[in-house]
């Protein structure tokens, strides 16, 4: 019987193998932020262990970092600590780190890829649940525990139970103005958060193959938003291009020969999933969320639903308790939300072409009166690449605050934060309560509905503004 | 992580039942970057009480636990078995552990031991009456023995191999370090590297 994609690059990296026990799995890249690795390196320092294999290792500051005055002393000791802790670990045992000022600083899952480091058919860990972002190469991503960041820095293995494999296939041409936002946000609201618990989800189809990377990135990164594992799409030329010269992509000889092999990571035409979901990408529209989980979704045209149409008891008491927490009414038509902060960026939503995308809806608009929006880019690169197109200009001339790189208003760990009561469109990917700040009410978007909304004040397309004073880009 | 074969020593009796982890360890300490110094979090706010049991002088040095039923109930955080260990707890006995916490105490090498209910009372009583009784838990015999007390436990026999022999996680990884470092040789050129370029 053929294998499936995550099969074949599970196979590829089984170290020992035992009757009864977990694979030993070998590990290419282990990606460190300041949150989850203190304990792992005080772990390896009591224990007098090396990290085994520095060379796989990279480490970037993105939680904690300001996103304003980064040239000042930060303010929280609390975040001040964390991070001199990273440094000082990587010093120690001779990691590689991108800190806060240099040009290859960002959020994690920006940074990897656009380094090149990302492989197709490669290993890829970090102690952070957004990890599933890499998967877009094909590549096998999945998010650990501290305990297992020290135990790859230790032995660059892990021990790991098999998964089982789903296929999410998407056919079809997604209609204009639709996103890879929409559409991850749409198969969460399909398969439910905990829909894809022990799966590795396989994203497939014509309307997957025709996205470029960074719209692949942001359906993989939100694959742990429907409780996967991990998220994976097959390498093809479009992978290629985009990394093909980038910093830490093969050279020359060794280039032949990693394309050669990752055009083997295809699952057999013969291979069996153990679950399979089909959507039709021709019948999507603009997705947002209403509630306090990012399965509590619906297009941009519904009302926010009634809690007592639901079957299920305990969806039913979700939704209701979600309606309460986010101060909706059922029947309340979504387009009539009005927000008080637009947050564009994260790991989902923090790439070039994202601020484009947005760039693209500002230009020439303003921001409404008494609405903030935050354009946070999600790596230093990303940053220098916008202002090198003009779109910084774009976004302040529009009334937007253009910030430095890093995960900002995502999570709230750094002074980027709503207050309480204060209701967010954002491009980020987790709507929990208090995730943007205790209190604060979270809408997840894309981009373009990020942009449009900022323009109109309350939740809205591109296609609900005015054909007002748009100038040609 | 250190072995554990049989270790012998003064007992803290502490009659609670459901002690979550947010008892054992508060969430405020969850903000620290080591595994170290959680002793002074350990039972924090049971600790303002100058009458609670950990507070009485004659309970110093005391490496023995006697817990009520339920222990470690509550959020998953590994630090609250950092706090019991740095404080100088080797072992806890209780009549029934929450699931997270026992296994987070086994992988940390912190003995949890379940006896039945009686038999925690009546190290209660001995340990309450003489603060200065002493207390072994025998792994290799799988018995807790003290005055007038010979208790047997069982633990699954894979759990106890690793404490016996001190292996973590880590430890049994290392173990193929010879697997590891042939898979090594055999990994093509062309996989990543973060060395700078
Ligand atoms: S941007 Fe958000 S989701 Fe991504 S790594 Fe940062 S905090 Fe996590």
């Amino acid at each position: 019987m053929g294998r499936t994609l995550a099969e074949k690059v599970w196979e590829e990296h089984v170290v020992a193998r035992a009757e009864g026990e977990p694979d030993l799995l070998y590990i290419d890249l282990h990606l460190l932020h300041e949150v989850t690795s203190p304990q792992a390196f005080d772990g390896l320092r009591k224990a007098g262990r090396p990290v085994r294999r520095t060379d796989l290792t990279i480490a970037t500051e993105d939680h904690n970092t300001p996103t304003l005055d980064i040239d000042k002393p930060i303010a929280d000791p609390v975040s001040r600590t964390q991070l001199e802790t990273l440094r000082r670990n990587c010093a120690e045992f001779g990691v590689r780190l991108h800190p806060l000022g240099d040009v290859e600083q960002g959020v994690v899952h920006v940074v990897g890829p656009q380094l090149g480091l990302t492989h197709p058919g490669a290993t890829v860990v970090c102690g952070d649940s957004h990890t599933s972002t890499h998967g877009a190469f094909g590549a096998l991503a999945f998010g650990i525990g501290t305990s297992q960041v020290e135990h790859v820095l230790a032995t660059q293995t892990l021990p790991m139970s098999p998964f089982r494999t789903m296929a999410v296939t998407v056919e079809g041409e997604l209609p204009p103005g639709v996103t890879a936002k929409d559409l991850i946000l749409a198969v969460i609201a399909e398969i439910g958060t905990g829909g894809g618990q022990g799966y590795v989800i396989e994203y497939r189809g014509s309307a997957i193959e025709k996205l470029s990377m960074e719209a692949r990135m942001t359906v993989c990164n939100m694959s742990i938003e429907a409780g996967a594992r991990a998220g994976m799409i097959a390498p093809d030329e479009t992978t290629f291009a985009y990394l093909k010269d980038r910093p830490h992509a093969p050279k020359g000889a060794d280039w032949d020969a990693a394309v050669a092999h990752w055009r083997t990571l295809r699952t057999d035409d013969d291979a069996v999933f153990d679950h399979e979901v089909v959507i039709d990408a021709s019948a999507l529209s603009p997705f947002v969320t209403w509630g306090t989980n990012p399965g509590q979704g619906a297009p941009l045209s519904a009302a926010v639903p009634d809690p007592a149409s639901y079957e299920d008891a305990s969806e039913r008491s979700a939704a209701e308790r979600a309606l309460e927490y986010m101060g909706l009414t059922a029947g309340q038509a979504l387009r009539d939300i009005a927000v008080d902060t637009v947050f564009v960026g994260s790991c989902t939503n923090g790439r070039i072409e994202d601020l484009r995308a947005a760039a693209d809806v500002l230009r020439g608009r303003a921001v409404a009166d008494g609405v903030r929006m935050l354009v946070v880019p999600g790596s230093v690169r990303v940053a220098l690449q916008a202002v090198d197109e003009g779109l910084d200009a774009v976004f302040t001339a529009a009334g937007a605050e253009w910030r430095h790189a890093g995960c900002s208003m995502c999570l709230g760990m750094n002074p980027d934060q709503l207050a309480p009561g204060e209701r967010s469109a954002s491009t980020s990917n987790r709507n929990f309560e208090g995730r943007q700040g205790k209190g604060g009410r979270t809408h997840l978007v894309s981009p373009q509905v990020a942009a449009a909304t900022a323009v109109l004040g309350r939740l809205a397309s591109p296609a609900d503004l005015p054909a007002g004073p748009v100038l040609a880009a | 992580m250190e072995a554990f074969t049989a270790h012998t020593g003064r007992a803290v009796p502490l009659r609670r039942s459901n002690v979550d982890t947010d008892q054992i360890i508060p969430a405020h300490w969850l903000k620290k970057v080591t595994r170290d110094g959680f002793e002074d979090g350990l039972f924090e706010a049971w600790r303002k009480d100058p009458g609670f049991v950990l507070n009485e002088p004659a309970r110093a040095g005391a490496s023995v636990l006697v817990a009520g039923p339920d222990f470690g109930t509550g959020s998953s955080r590994e630090h609250a078995v950092w706090a019991l260990q740095n404080y100088g707890f080797k072992t806890v006995i209780s009549a029934r552990f929450a699931d997270i916490f026992r296994g987070n105490s086994l992988k940390n090498g912190l003995l949890t031991v379940v006896l039945p209910q009686e038999t925690v009372e009546r190290l209660w009583e001995l340990t309450e009456a003489d603060p200065a009784a002493e207390v072994t838990v025998d792994l290799v015999a799988r018995q807790v023995r003290a005055e007038g007390i010979t208790a047997d436990f069982s633990l699954d026999e894979n759990a106890r191999w690793r404490l016996l022999e001190g292996l973590d996680d880590i430890g049994l990884t290392l173990r193929h370090e010879s697997a590891i470092a042939a898979f090594e040789t055999r990994r093509p050129s062309h996989k990543p590297s973060t060395a700078r370029v």
